[in-house]
Formats: structure tokens, C-alpha cells, sequence
């Protein structure tokens, strides 16, 4: 049993770090916040020739061929920096609809282009408030045409293609590759809660629509990938947490008050042993949804969910006292906090919200065994 | 990253399983899975006895104290294989939970201070259980403020270099059927109270020591109050030099964690247990989307809690040492052992108050409301183990503590204040 990545992982994680520490600084993630760019694109360039957006695609198709492992390392390093750029649309999603259910054809025409970052794809499920659920679709294909609309949609503005759940013709749900270049899509804007990665309404009239998978699989498809990319997003979220936890304790030590440091207080100290907690068993949950994960073990289901529940908490729960322990201050537009704290709400509701997370998560126990938690 | 045995691993572990299932008690196996929270289960025979029984038998196959050199009775195991050994041992490792102590924490601390003699003399009986071991550390007056103790050893004036102790010591687990005991007292009041702190072990049939059981909170008496008067130990059963306690107690205490805290259940397993079986308005309770919600949030805090443990075993295995983010243990299986137990009784509905062979898993959920508060004040408080994730892992500032550099006599007390 070994429980924690191996040496090679984790010279990867140094690089990466090593990598984003001069890319991806607060000033990277607040020119996406505050200009009209909707991510990075010399960053996005250069994860690509860093090769990370390829780590886990097979080499014939363009990308590094290491693994999951590898993409999860990656994740934790993007997570940690906030970096504003449509990784987990592309590379979590998209690509994994593709070597999950794409055909030949459609692996060959867009895995190499995703794992260079010359195109960018994603997932379009929601149709607005409320949780998703299969019957309460209304796009819909009929002879090949997409209609109807799609919100929110991550970096639905900048994708060249998404991946549609849609209501097929027998009246099931099926996956659709639709190039959202063509006419019959437009798209419009989101302002959300976080503006570093960037949310659309697509909205389809008629569009060319390419079924991906079998008629009627789509569910099932969506939900095995929502899977696998919510083990890697809780890596993300996980390196958030992290880095959230590091800024609260090192103003701490470094605010006097009442002619003390205020981390020298235990109404601080233990907030901040807290946050500790709940990263240390994020982490723990993390690596074991990477277990799941990498190994195509039959736990995936409840490991992932596992994974993104105590990922999502962690996060939410370092975010939020990270403002806390900085007082006024960290309620300031100047400092990091909140950049923090609006992309740890915003991505506990990506993939789906934290209540669908926990349901799922029993749901599936109650159906399987439970010994993967005893 | 994986949990599959290597070829070593699976060898002993099929090693083990034969043993066991060769020589385990197995009449006692459906008492020991019905165990409630807090106890063993044995009913059908004293625990103490069963308990002995299945150490003495596991020493002489070379299984007793995985983890301690085979000259002092253990196994000189590596930690993966201690792993193993307690996966396969199952609900018969219960059996050992009076030895806990001594294996855990006083058996590591005499390893570490006590003369070679004395170590092959007094470990052999512990490890294979022929002795029970106890730890005479809390104090009315110093729990979390250890250091704070009053319990007094002074020389006797006889020349024989013997010391004469009296006080009482508290919270006591196994004290009564306890062979010998781990005792730190105050040496010299005079200095600041870490530094005038001397350990001590010593029979506990000794003259002059009285065991008294304490009537807890949830009925039952696992700890005890130990008085001491007059009391003549040695000074050859000294541990580590006079006024260097404080610094043999830390060995015990960090591995009191340790032991305290790995692989702690939360109950989990138990809870959605019940909520499988239990209904909600004619559904099972499982089925119901607030239910969920919660189990999930429990769910994840005992699967860290597991996958917390198994990366600690990872870094172990590599040769890292385990620090003081193991606290995080205790700490998390604790405080969501007590939440657990409130939410299990609620889904009972008023029924829930009912404590008796008609609740839910034989009362299982009301015996561990009962018995949580205990869980997270014993060896560290939560308040404890969080200051010392805050100043040990994180880096943080100790507090300012005024009673650091004032001789100890001086010190202002509950009953004595300046």
C-alpha cells in the first residue's frame, strides 16, 4: 500500500509550481478580473508547451501519455495560483468526453488540438436555476439540428466546440459535439460571482449537431465523466484550499495586535488549526479519488464523490475564514482574499452543487458497499 | 498510488490470517462484533482475563507488540506489516484494549529512559501481557496544564536515597487492574513548574497507593482516582534525571496521540448502517435528500480520517517519522463521533431518548452520545490538539504564558490567587 504520489510526480508538481510562480501571479489573476480578456491566453500557451494539457492524452493522440496522476498533480498547481485559464473545461471535460465516447474521427480531429491549446472545448449541461436532472432537459436534437439553450456554460465564449446534452429523438439524452463557430450558435457573457473563469449562455437555433457516444447513452456517459473530472477539480479546489490556509497563517504571524501577533491568539490559532483539518482531510480524500481514478478502480463512483464533497467543504471553509482572519483588510478589493473566496463558490457549483454531490455520494454507498468509508 | 499488498505483503498476510484463524477465540467473536462503544463486548467472560489470554497466546507465536524490539517481547515488525496485522486481527484486537496503554505509551517511555535491566525485565510481562501497565500523569489541579501538578516527591531523610510521594492523581484509565504504573511528580517547587518535574514508575501494589474508581457522567467507571501516602519508591525506578520529567512525559504523550488516534472510528459505518434499516414516512431514511446531506458530510470526515491514517502509514513506511499532524486523528473522530450520535438519535425521533435492548443497534448511538464528551477531552482536549496544530504544523506563536518563568510554589492557583 502507498498512499501518496511517487518522486517523478512530484518533481512534476515542483515544475509546475516552479512554472506558475512566474506566470501566474495575483497580478495575472486580477487582469483577467478586471480587463476584458476572459483568461490567459500566453499562459494557456504555455501550460501547452509545458505539455501538462496533454498529460493524460495518449500520445497518438497528441498529448504527453503519463496519466491521471499527472493531471491531478497539475490540477492541485493550477488550484493553488487561481490561474484563469479553461483547463477544466478543455482538459477535464472535454477531452474526456472524447476518449471516453468519441469516435475515431472525432478523437483525431480535436484530442491533439486540446492537448496544444490551439482549440478549446467544453460541456454544456445546465439550462438554468435549479439542479440538472435528465428529464428536466429541454434542448433537443431533431434530424441532426440543435435547438434550445444552454446556461451557465464555462468559457462557452472562447470554446470552439461543447459538448450538448440534449434530448434526442426517441426522447432520451444523448451528447452532441456542436462547433460553436457555426451559425445557429450565439453566445453571450455571464457577469457571475467570479470573472476569472468565465461563464456564457449558448444559445443554439437549428445548429449542426454530431452525436458522440450511442443514442440514449448520454446520462451515463455525462456522468462517468463528471466523475473523473470532479476527482481532478477537487484536486484544484484542494490546492485553493491550501494556498488559502498558507495566506491566512502567514498574516498571522506577520498582524500585531494588542502588542502580539494575532496568530499568537487561540481564537485565531484555532480557526486556523481548523482550516488545517479540513485541507488534511481533503487531501487525504483527494488522493484516494486519484487512486480511483488512475486506476479505473469500480470505487470511482464513490470516491469521486467523496473526493469533490470534502474538497468542495475545504475550500469554502479555508476561503471564507481566510477573509476572517484578515479582518477589514481581507474584505479589501486590494487584497487577494477574495479572489480566493469567489473561486472556491464558484467552483463547488461547477460539475454540479455540493447538495448533488452528497446525495450522490449515499445514493451511491446505499447502492454499493460501504466498506469504502468504514 | 495504490492499495494492493506487494508480493511481501500478501505472503504475511496470509501468514496472519492462518494464524488467527488457528488460534483466535472465536466463541468470543459474535461478542466482539456486537461491541458497544467504549468496551470490549465480552460479557461471557471477565475482559480482562480474555484479554490477557489472547496477548499471552499472541507472544508466543511472535505476534505480541508488533512494533517493539523482539529482546523486549515484540515482534520487530516493519509498520505496513503492523497494518496488516491489525486488519486481519479484526474485532479480536478489542481484546487488548486494556493492554493499550502500556503497549501504546508506557512500555515506548520505559524503552526510552529506563536502564537496560529494567527494560528486560519489566517489558517482557508487558508485551506478552502477563502485566497491565497504567499512566499516572492528570491531576485535579493539571490536565491540559500538566506541567501544573502537585503530586510531591521528596527525599527521605533515612539516607536511602528512596523518595516518599503524596498526592492523588485523576482520570486513571485501567488503574485497577493495573500490574504497575507510570507516575510523574514535583520534585522542587522552588523552580519553574516544567523544570522541577521527576518520573517515576512503580508497582501498583506498593504501600501506600489506593485506587479509586470514578462514577462517570455516562454510568460506567473506566478511570480512576489514584491516592497516594506516604508512598516509598526507589530512586533505581526513576526515569531520566531528577527534574527532567517534563521531557520523559513528552515521549509518553506523543505517543499517546498516536496511539489515541490511529485508525479511530467515527461511527460512521454504524450510522449508515441504521439509515439503511430506519424509515421516513414509510422510505428508508437513506432515501431522504436532508439525511443525505448530512450522512455525506460524515461520510467524508471518516473516509479522511482512514485515507489520514493510511498516508501517515505511507510516510512511515519510507521512513518519515510521524509528527504532530497526527493529532488531527483524535481530534476529527472525537467531535464528529459526539455529532453523529445527536443526528442518529434525532432520526429515532422521540424514541430516540429510549436507552435500553430495544434502541436502534442495541443502544449503540446513546452509549456513544454518552461517552463522546469523554473522547474529546482525554489525552488532549480538542483545545490542546489545536494549539498544537496551530503552533507545531502551522508555525504559529505560542501563547503568552505568564506562570513560564515563576517558581512554581508561587504560581497563583484556583484556590490561591494573587
Amino acid at each position: 500500500m502507498n498512499l501518496d504520489f511517487s518522486d517523478e510526480q512530484k518533481q512534476l508538481r515542483d515544475q509546475v509550481r516552479r512554472f506558475l510562480n512566474e506566470q501566474c501571479t495575483p497580478t495575472t489573476v486580477r487582469a483577467i478580473l478586471e480587463g476584458k480578456e476572459r483568461y490567459d491566453g500566453k499562459l494557456y500557451s504555455g501550460l501547452a508547451e509545458l505539455g501538462v494539457l496533454g498529460a493524460a492524452i495518449p500520445e497518438e493522440y497528441g498529448g504527453v501519455g503519463l496519466g491521471h496522476l499527472e493531471l491531478c498533480v497539475v490540477a492541485e498547481e493550477l488550484g493553488r495560483v487561481l490561474a484563469p485559464v479553461p483547463v477544466a473545461s478543455s482538459i477535464y471535460l472535454a477531452a474526456e468526453f472524447l476518449m471516453l465516447a468519441g469516435s475515431e474521427g472525432q478523437k483525431t480531429q480535436w484530442l491533439p488540438k486540446l492537448a496544444s491549446g490551439e482549440a478549446i472545448g467544453t460541456f454544456a449541461l445546465s439550462e438554468g436555476q435549479g439542479r440538472v436532472g435528465p428529464d428536466a432537459l429541454t434542448a433537443h436534437v431533431t434530424n441532426g439540428k440543435l435547438s434550445g439553450t444552454k446556461v451557465p456554460v464555462a468559457d462557452g465564449c472562447d470554446a470552439d466546440f461543447a459538448v450538448v446534452a440534449a434530448k434526442d429523438e426517441t426522447g432520451g439524452v444523448s451528447l452532441y459535439l456542436v462547433n460553436l463557430g457555426d451559425k445557429g450558435v450565439s453566445r453571450e457573457e455571464l457577469d457571475t460571482i467570479d470573472p476569472t473563469r468565465s461563464q456564457a449562455r449558448l444559445s443554439f437555433d437549428e445548429a449542426e449537431a454530431d452525436l458522440l457516444g450511442g443514442i440514449g447513452d448520454g446520462w451515463n456517459i455525462a456522468t462517468q465523466v463528471m466523475d473523473r473530472a470532479a476527482v481532478l477539480m477537487a484536486f484544484e479546489q484542494l490546492g485553493g484550499a491550501d494556498r488559502a490556509l498558507e495566506m491566512a497563517r502567514d498574516y498571522a504571524l506577520e498582524r500585531m495586535a494588542f502588542g502580539r501577533p494575532i496568530g499568537s491568539f487561540q481564537a485565531i490559532k484555532h480557526i486556523l488549526a481548523d482550516m488545517y483539518v479540513s485541507a488534511t482531510l481533503a487531501r487525504s480524500n483527494c488522493y484516494y479519488g486519484a487512486w480511483a481514478l488512475s486506476s479505473g478502480a469500480a470505487e470511482l463512483p464513490v470516491a469521486a464523490a467523496t473526493a469533490r464533497v470534502s474538497a468542495t467543504t475545504a475550500f469554502q471553509h479555508c476561503s471564507k475564514n481566510n477573509i476572517q482572519v484578515h479582518g477589514g483588510m481581507g474584505f479589501t478589493w486590494a487584497f487577494d482574499c477574495h479572489l480566493f473566496y469567489r473561486r472556491s463558490n464558484a467552483l463547488a457549483l461547477a460539475l454540479g452543487s455540493l447538495s448533488t454531490w452528497e446525495s450522490q455520494l449515499i445514493e451511491r454507498m446505499s447502492s454499493g458497499n460501504i466498506e469504502s468509508a468504514a | 498510488m495504490d492499495f494492493e499488498d506487494t508480493k511481501e505483503e500478501a505472503a504475511f498476510r496470509k501468514e496472519v490470517r492462518a494464524w488467527i484463524d488457528a488460534n483466535a477465540p472465536k466463541h468470543l467473536e459474535a461478542e466482539l462484533r456486537r461491541a458497544n462503544f467504549g468496551s470490549s463486548g465480552v460479557v461471557s467472560e471477565d475482559p480482562i482475563v480474555a484479554g490477557k489470554a489472547w496477548q499471552k497466546k499472541k507472544a508466543e507465536a511472535g505476534w505480541a507488540c508488533l512494533h517493539w524490539p523482539k529482546e523486549y517481547g515484540g515482534g520487530a515488525r516493519t509498520p505496513i506489516e503492523r497494518v496488516i496485522w491489525g486488519q486481519e486481527e479484526g474485532p479480536y484486537g478489542a481484546l487488548s484494549g486494556p493492554l493499550v496503554i502500556g503497549h501504546g505509551m508506557c512500555g515506548p517511555t520505559v524503552m526510552t529512559w529506563a536502564t537496560e535491566e529494567q527494560k528486560r525485565e519489566l517489558l517482557p510481562p508487558l508485551a506478552s501481557g502477563e502485566e497491565i501497565w497504567c499512566q499516572l500523569f492528570s491531576e485535579p489541579a493539571g490536565g491540559s496544564d500538566l506541567a501544573g501538578l502537585r503530586t510531591r516527591a521528596v527525599k527521605a531523610d533515612d539516607g536511602s536515597g528512596d523518595w516518599i510521594v503524596n498526592g492523588q492523581k485523576i482520570w486513571t484509565s485501567g488503574a485497577q487492574n493495573s500490574d504497575w504504573g507510570l507516575l510523574i511528580t514535583r520534585t522542587d517547587p522552588d523552580v519553574p513548574k516544567h523544570k522541577g518535574l521527576t518520573m517515576f514508575f512503580l508497582s501498583m501494589k506498593t504501600p501506600g497507593v489506593k485506587v479509586v474508581p470514578i462514577k462517570q457522567a455516562n454510568g460506567a467507571s473506566g478511570f480512576n482516582e489514584v491516592y497516594f501516602t506516604d508512598v516509598r519508591i526507589p530512586d533505581s525506578q526513576r526515569l531520566g534525571a531528577v527534574g527532567q520529567g517534563w521531557e520523559v512525559s513528552l515521549t509518553t504523550l506523543m505517543n499517546e496521540r498516536l496511539s489515541i488516534g490511529s485508525g479511530m472510528s467515527a461511527g460512521f459505518p454504524e450510522l449508515f448502517r441504521f439509515c439503511m434499516e430506519a424509515e421516513i414516512d414509510g422510505k428508508p431514511a437513506v432515501e431522504d435528500s436532508a439525511v443525505r446531506s448530512k450522512l455525506a458530510q460524515f461520510a467524508v470526515r471518516q473516509s479522511g480520517l482512514k485515507y489520514t491514517g493510511m498516508r501517515a502509514i505511507s510516510a512511515l513506511s519510507k521512513g518519515e517519522t510521524p509528527g504532530p499532524e497526527n493529532s488531527i486523528g483524535k481530534l476529527v473522530a472525537g467531535a464528529t463521533m459526539q455529532d453523529l450520535a445527536i443526528y442518529a438519535l434525532d432520526l429515532q425521533g422521540q424514541a430516540g431518548v429510549i436507552w435500553d435492548e430495544t434502541s436502534p443497534q442495541n443502544g449503540r448511538f446513546q452509549a456513544m452520545l454518552m461517552r463522546s464528551p469523554a473522547t474529546r477531552i482525554e489525552g488532549g482536549s480538542d483545545e490542546i490538539l489545536r494549539n498544537i496544530i496551530g503552533e507545531r504544523v502551522l508555525g504559529l506563536p505560542g501563547d503568552i504564558r505568564v506562570d513560564k518563568a515563576v517558581p512554581f510554589k508561587d504560581i497563583p492557583t484556583s484556590g490561591k490567587r494573587k
